[in-house]
């Protein structure tokens, strides 16, 4: 059948769109310009707070607790955080080939890495394991603030950080679920270039993500 | 075009082109039949918060009256507020949106049908979550901009304000749901020649708010988070007390989603009347460019205004002088919209319908609304008018007179579209009379009292401060409103079982939504319209004719023409139940968050994995 010229040509179809794309890429713009502002407004607000807590810890300096006479120590850890900004940027990398596999699916594969490239469900695996991996280390993360004092509850910081990351790590974990989606349609029916734009929005939205961390990581752990 | 090619196709089970019973309202995924959902339920909402201000004035009506306590009058006042913004107003805009959008560029449903189930759906329910707890008296308390810290849990411990909290949150959802998918509509299934610049003006005004829909919402989520968890799991954003917290932080984020939110409130009334004015004085709309322009800078200098919310809490001569300065900036492109409004009705030959009054009373009422808006854009003025009943009479004379009465103009005008039969004018004049009395007694002497010193919020004052006077005109105002809705909704169910036949076009409008038949086929558009002018009955060209003359018959089935309908389904309306179970756990058993979060994801999938439509090739 000769779908795409039908599907261009008869203004009766009902798939005639104006831009002559498909309106769930128009949707997931929409969507991430709809997120953009609710990171702006918990980045604002973590940076508005910051250096306001009364007591400690504190993100980049050390605080001494008058009470006891207990020093805390700077509680981020940048060398950790900075493995697992590694490891998600990586994941977007992955995600670039997922896409470019499906993309490319029914081209002929001659050479052995033709056909890894060319394995969607490597590059799936791959990315979520990356995000998985990079939840991990928040888990991490966050269980070893609680240790050395350091909750929700604590001062500003303890509220606005793990407002801020939670959220994001929230984000990760949807991105994963959507991936692991992806992955049990690949397995049950193969993913095919019919089905680029599936993959194509779950890409622009993992994508969106990984732009948000760096900022979240550029701001809240790099610049003291 | 290629429509007699095209073979008809074998449909699923699930469709059937006649439908009626409780089943295909539930399961319903189109656009025209959850425009009118959203109407009857808005209707009902407007009355509830009407009944409301309807309480409210009665106990202020006279000096150190007791009708209501102080405590349920502060639940009163809330609710008003929340109900007629959240519950009332902005779903009867999305009334419109739905009915209209489609039909006005050219298109057989919104984006995404079943999502747009699922906003109505998310909609109702939390409608109902937000108002329930009035009658029990635990209704949300803190006003309608729910300032924090008041609303925290040392201050405001009762359930009052989590019902408000999570309502709003749920809320939410719809809303954005509803602008991803009116926003892609738009800009992605217009008929083709339906260029940016022909749309239908109401259509640009909506285009207008669901950007402003989808920028400002997140910012309020955020607030509402903050709170939440403050209140919840005892996090210090809102605590100044023991943590530091900034007490402006939540007036901030609230107002920067808050101003926004009242052109997402005027800007759909405005559509309305640029397609009501037109009509009715038979004349392009005046100056169409500067109109689209003239919204889009209200929409742009709409995130630059917020503070003048706050010029009582003393941020400074730099930051009075900056929101000072953008607030008079917006009243240029709005009082442009006003001079292009009054020259499109210049010179026309004006018909005195129900629909025009409604029209004309807007342009006349927002007028002084906006002036007196004008007055308190100078902080100094400000200092003397915020919290005072001048500040009531400004935002009812731009929501009443903007909003409330471009809606009814709007109902009276497309009320023929949606229900192929007319309104009757004899009532419809009467209901408008009445409001327009009404409206005027009611909220122009509270300019008065709010000058005299009368604070808002209070539930009862005491005699000799000058106010008694105009207190009793308000209330005697007030009382008028729940005959002119009694007149309403006689007219419009009446009207709607026996009005006189509409025919497509009875108005003599020019815009593409007239072209078909009232009420409009499922189909909408027979075949799609080739657009070629603004108002293509009026101006278009003879391709225009053909198409509208094509798309006016009556009668024929989607099957007939070969038009792939999408099924119905009640998965959205499931997904929409889960969502809410899940927020009610918040304030439950948290047990229901789980069984929540379960309905809500198993339906998820099951409408994600789902076909929207019968295979058609």
């Amino acid at each position: 059948m000769t779908a795409s010229v039908t599907h261009t040509s008869a203004p009766a179809s009902h798939h005639y769109t104006t831009l002559g794309i498909d309106s769930r890429k128009i949707a997931i713009w929409a969507f991430i310009g709809s997120e953009c502002m609710l990171f702006v407004s918990l980045i604002s607000t973590y940076l508005i707070y910051k250096g306001r807590s009364i007591v400690g810890p504190f993100p980049h300096e050390a605080w001494t607790d008058p009470a006891t006479g207990h020093v805390l120590k700077p509680i981020l850890n940048i060398p950790v955080t900075s493995a697992s900004t590694f490891v998600l940027l990586m994941s977007s990398l992955f995600m670039v080939l997922a896409l470019a596999a499906v993309q490319n699916k029914e081209k002929p594969k001659h050479t052995r890495g033709d056909r890894i490239l060319g394995n969607s469900k490597l590059w799936l695996w791959m990315t979520a394991a990356a995000g998985t991996t990079f939840l991990g280390f928040q888990a991490f993360e966050f269980t070893s603030f609680v240790h050395e004092g350091l909750t929700i509850r604590t001062n500003l910081f303890g509220s606005s950080f793990f407002t801020l990351t939670g959220f994001h790590g929230a984000h990760v974990t949807a991105g994963v679920l959507w991936l692991v989606t992806l992955l049990a349609i690949d397995y049950r029916r193969g993913l095919g270039s019919r089905d680029s734009l599936l993959v194509d929005i779950a890409a622009l939205y993992w994508h969106f993500v990984d732009v948000i961390w760096i900022v979240i990581f550029t701001l809240v752990y790099l610049i003291k | 075009m290629a429509t007699t090619a095209i073979s008809t196709p074998a449909y699923g089970g699930e469709y059937s082109g006649e439908q009626s019973g409780l089943w295909s309202w539930l399961s319903t995924v189109d656009h025209k039949r959850i425009g009118i959902l959203y109407l009857y339920t808005a209707l009902f909402f407007f009355m509830f918060g009407g009944l409301e201000a309807v309480i409210i004035r009665a106990q202020l009506g006279a000096p150190n009256q007791h009708l209501v306590s102080a405590e349920f009058y502060n639940q009163l006042f809330t609710m008003h507020g929340t109900t007629m913004i959240f519950l009332a107003i902005m779903p009867l805009s999305a009334a419109f949106f739905n009915f209209l959008i489609p039909l006005q560029i050219g298109a057989r449903d919104v984006a995404f049908p079943r999502l747009n189930a699922f906003s109505y759906w998310v909609y109702l329910f939390a409608g109902i979550f937000i108002t329930v707890p009035i009658f029990f008296a635990v209704a949300p308390n803190g006003g309608w901009f729910g300032y924090a810290p008041l609303t925290t849990k040392p201050y405001s411990p009762g359930l009052n304000i989590d019902f408000w909290v999570i309502g709003l949150q749920i809320l939410g959802v719809s809303s954005l749901a509803a602008a991803f998918n009116f926003l892609t509509t738009i800009i992605n299934l217009r008929a083709p020649g339906m260029t940016l610049m022909r749309m239908p003006m109401f259509t640009w005004m909506a285009f207008i708010v669901q950007v402003l829909l989808v920028l400002a919402f997140p910012v309020i989520t955020i607030a509402l988070v903050f709170l939440l968890f403050d209140r919840s799991f005892g996090t210090n954003f809102y605590n100044t007390v023991s943590a530091g917290a900034d007490p402006l932080l939540w007036q901030h984020l609230f107002w920067i989603f808050g101003h926004p939110e009242v052109y997402i409130l005027v800007l759909p009334a405005f559509g309305l009347v640029s397609e009501v004015l037109p009509t009715y004085s038979k004349k392009p709309l005046f100056g169409y460019p500067v109109m689209v322009y003239s919204g889009i800078l209200i929409a742009v200098l709409g995130f630059g205004v917020w503070a003048h919310h706050m010029f009582a809490v003393g941020m400074g001569p730099i930051a009075d002088t900056f929101f000072g300065l953008t607030t008079m900036l917006i009243a240029i492109p709005t009082g442009v919209k006003i001079f292009n409004w009054i020259a499109t009705m210049a010179q026309g030959a004006i018909r005195y319908t129900t629909s025009m009054l409604f029209g004309i009373s807007l342009v006349a009422l927002f007028t002084i609304g906006g002036i007196s808006g004008i007055m308190h854009s100078s902080p100094p003025a400000d200092l003397q008018q915020t919290d005072t009943y001048f500040i009531v009479a400004h935002f009812h004379y731009v929501l009443f007179g903007g909003s409330i009465m471009g809606i009814f103009a709007g109902i009276y005008h497309y009320f023929p579209k949606i229900m192929g039969r007319l309104m009757d004018e004899k009532l419809g004049k009467i209901h408008f009379w009445l409001t327009f009395v009404a409206m005027n007694l009611t909220f122009f002497p509270m300019h008065f009292s709010g000058m005299l010193g009368m604070p808002r919020r209070i539930y009862t004052y005491d005699a000799g401060q000058g106010w008694d006077l105009y207190n009793a005109m308000s209330s005697a105002g007030a009382m008028i409103f729940p005959i002119a809705m009694a007149i309403f909704i006689y007219n419009f169910f009446v009207s709607r079982k026996r009005g006189e036949i509409a025919g497509s076009n009875p108005w003599g409008a020019g815009t593409l939504e007239w072209t078909i038949p009232s009420p409009p086929p499922e189909y909408n558009f027979a075949r799609i319209p080739t657009v070629t002018s603004r108002y293509p009955i009026w101006e278009g060209k003879e391709v225009d004719h053909a198409d509208a003359r094509f798309n006016a018959q009556e009668g024929k089935t989607p099957a007939d023409l070969g038009i792939v309908m999408p099924y119905n389904t009640i998965k959205p309306l499931f997904v929409a139940l889960g969502l809410v179970i899940m927020f009610c756990g918040l304030i439950t058993t948290r047990a229901l968050i789980g069984v929540g979060a379960a309905i809500m994801i198993f339906s998820l999938y099951s409408w994600l994995l789902s076909p929207l439509e019968p295979e058609h090739h």
